[in-house]
């Protein structure tokens, strides 16, 4: 329970100043979106398609703020508040998932691919270098195309919008922790603890499991970070677009900020901000995680805080048996 | 080290060389997903809008009912033709779509690309020069809130409250008449504009063309920000600057002759490699002005999910960044000799 507690602390300890401040400042901001993802239902005001009260009234069309919905009403007649916080919702499953997919099989295909080496290290390289040069924005419309025209209904609880969106996320960010994974690996499996475990009769995957796994983990919570920063931007993107999510099967912010296209010509202003700085929000706040993690896993980067020493003044007498158990 | 190991063409064609593979990779790639894993097209794009019989014989027409490993096999040979096949939906050969469209992207990009540099290098500079100040601090955080900033809300914030002050238009690259007017010779609007003379036309043109290149530019002006501000803290370090000092030289003209230069000679080749994120960020921002360029059309492809159009498309943006990305290596590798080792 201790060790639990000091790793999680890690990043508090080792950090000061600036550094700290953006940890602490990102963690806050991404902890409301989580709060507003797991909660939506109870958080929010109405539902994401909800276009009526529960005594059956309408809802009017593009009202501006007021006490009974403060972020105004769309043009559908939907709740802008309540749509940011589903969008919430939508936002931390489809990127969670997409980070966990990409971050799995990167990992598994970067251990093997350098450590087994020979054409299947080559071959995957070459993949994953052309994937890498191709812009990843392009990817993901591909992609995305693919899978909205591939799966139909849903699966278990996820919609199929937002099973598509987190595959084509996934796809795009596979090649970057493929990168780290491979390069990790090739530089750990020769150091000697690897060497002594070979010798000691060690087999692959228990030399994968036990000795590199542990060493390729290190780099990769900065990785996932910034890449959820990015996949936010990128899910919207696509909503934007209009490929992807559908408005009946989940809130989504991008999709949103399209149909507040049409208010802004208008004047209309809260179609488009509140959705448009929730995402500014939750991307800004993950970048900080992001960039505050790498100072503190970052030797270069590091500015490790001074932990003052006190130093007691030497005794000219031989220490007691009462002071030698209190130095401990 | 032998002498032909760092020699300029032997680079160039190993570089070369490289691109061969990625460029089949990325073409298979591009064929798995949109011509095999999606069943049939036609009738994706086509189906109850024709009678079977002639989606039939569309299908047949675009030599779709034979082998897919012949389809593939015809798809390589026609792109090595600079052939990138027809749309599905309106039957138009996408080298006419690149070059109707192309043209409008085109001139998005270069623009943005310009307002990108004449807000980031500047900042850059600055936020360099004052490392670890109020300045330094306030241009580091411009720059993560501009890389936060998804460029359509960019565009939807300087459309409600930019636009209506300064009376610019939001929507296309022209006027009607402007359209009417301007003859078409070299596809790009503003090109035809100038050689038009028309003063008026090139006057409309410009002011369509101000906003959506605004929003662009300071979409991706983080980039430049964040790239002259480490090579000047990098330069800054560096031995010469350090003996220009000790000569006696002021810190402002040893910053401008000495450090400013050196500092920017690497982001020149470095932000070659950033059409990614302008090529990107141009379909967004076309689609978000409205602008008739060819993320727009992409985009308006995919929504009548004709994958003859997009794969066509998608080849053309694959060949275009895997052969920028080649032309600034090689400059790189003739600027830089350390980098043909």
């Amino acid at each position: 329970m201790r060790r639990i507690a000091a790793f999680i602390a890690t990043p508090f300890s080792k950090t000061q100043g600036v550094a700290r401040w953006m940890l602490v400042i990102g963690i806050a901001i991404t902890a409301v979106f989580l709060f507003c993802a797991a909660f939506a239902p109870w958080v929010a005001p109405y539902g994401f398609a909800q276009f009526r009260s529960s005594s059956g009234a309408d809802f009017p069309k593009l009202a501006a703020p007021s006490p009974h919905h403060w972020f105004g009403t769309t043009d559908l007649q939907t709740d802008v508040l309540s749509r940011v916080i589903w969008g919430a919702r939508t936002a931390v499953e489809v990127v969670s998932l997409a980070v966990i997919a990409s971050l799995l099989l990167g990992m598994v295909l970067g251990l093997v691919s350098g450590y087994f080496g020979g054409w299947l290290d080559r071959v995957l390289v070459l993949v994953m270098d052309s994937l890498f040069a191709f812009p990843s924005f392009l990817l993901a419309i591909v992609f995305a195309f693919l899978f909205t025209n591939l799966i139909g209904s849903g699966f278990l609880f996820l919609s199929g919008g937002v099973l598509a969106a987190a595959l084509s996320l996934t796809a795009i960010y596979i090649p970057q922790y493929f990168r780290v994974v491979r390069n990790t690996t090739i530089s750990a499996k020769e150091a000697t603890y690897v060497e002594a475990a070979r010798a000691l009769g060690a087999t692959d995957g228990v030399i994968m499991r036990r000795y590199l796994f542990g060493n390729v983990i290190q780099s990769v919570p900065v990785l996932a970070t910034l890449n959820a920063a990015d996949a936010i931007g990128t899910l919207a993107a696509l909503g934007f677009l209009g490929i992807g999510i559908q408005p009946d099967e989940a809130g989504e912010w991008g999709f949103d900020l399209q149909r507040a296209l049409d208010d802004a010509g208008l004047g209309i202003w809260w179609t488009s901000l509140y959705p448009g700085l929730a995402i500014v929000l939750l991307i800004t706040g993950l970048t900080l995680v992001g960039e505050g993690l790498n100072e503190t896993v970052n030797p270069l980067l590091r500015k490790q805080r001074l932990v003052p020493v006190e130093m007691t003044a030497r005794q000219p007498t031989v220490p007691t048996s009462e002071t030698s158990v209190t130095s401990r | 080290m032998s002498a032909s190991a760092g020699s300029l063409p032997r680079f160039i064609a190993q570089r070369v060389l490289l691109v061969i593979p990625m460029v089949w990779i990325l073409m298979t790639l591009v064929f798995v997903v949109l011509r095999v894993a999606p069943g049939d097209p036609i009738s994706a794009a086509l189906g109850g809008k024709l009678t079977p019989a002639a989606l039939d014989q569309r299908r047949h027409a675009l030599g779709l009912d034979r082998p897919l490993i012949v389809q593939y096999g015809d798809y390589l040979g026609s792109i090595l033709h600079l052939d990138f096949g027809k749309s599905f939906t309106d039957n138009q050969s996408i080298l006419s779509v690149v070059r109707d469209n192309g043209g409008a992207t085109l001139s998005l990009t270069i623009a943005a690309f310009l307002v990108a540099l004449v807000i980031g290098i500047p900042l850059g500079l600055l936020a360099g020069r004052l490392r670890d100040t109020a300045p330094d601090v306030l241009i580091r955080l411009f720059g993560i809130i501009t890389y936060a900033t998804p460029i359509f809300f960019v565009g939807l914030l300087v459309q409600i409250h930019v636009a209506p002050l300064l009376g610019l238009p939001t929507s296309g690259d022209a006027s009607p008449e402007t359209l009417f007017v301007v003859p078409e010779r070299t596809h790009i609007l503003l090109v035809d504009a100038l050689l038009s003379g028309d003063w008026l036309s090139i006057q409309d043109v410009l002011t369509h063309l101000a906003l959506p290149a605004f929003t662009l530019g300071v979409a991706i002006c983080g980039v430049f920000i964040r790239l002259v501000r480490v090579n000047i803290l990098q330069t800054v370090q560096s031995d010469y600057v350090e003996a220009a000092q000790a000569r006696g030289i002021a810190r402002g003209k040893v910053m401008r002759n000495h450090a400013f230069r050196n500092a920017l000679v690497p982001v020149i080749t470095i932000v070659g490699l950033q059409m990614a994120l302008l090529l990107s960020g141009a379909i967004l921002t076309e689609s978000t002005f409205n602008w008739p360029g060819l993320g727009q059309k992409l985009v308006k492809y995919i929504n009548g999910r004709d994958y003859g159009a997009v794969q066509g498309i998608i080849t053309i943006f694959a060949l275009v960044v895997i052969f920028i990305s080649l032309l600034v290596d090689v400059v790189n590798a003739l600027i830089d000799p350390r980098v043909r080792y």
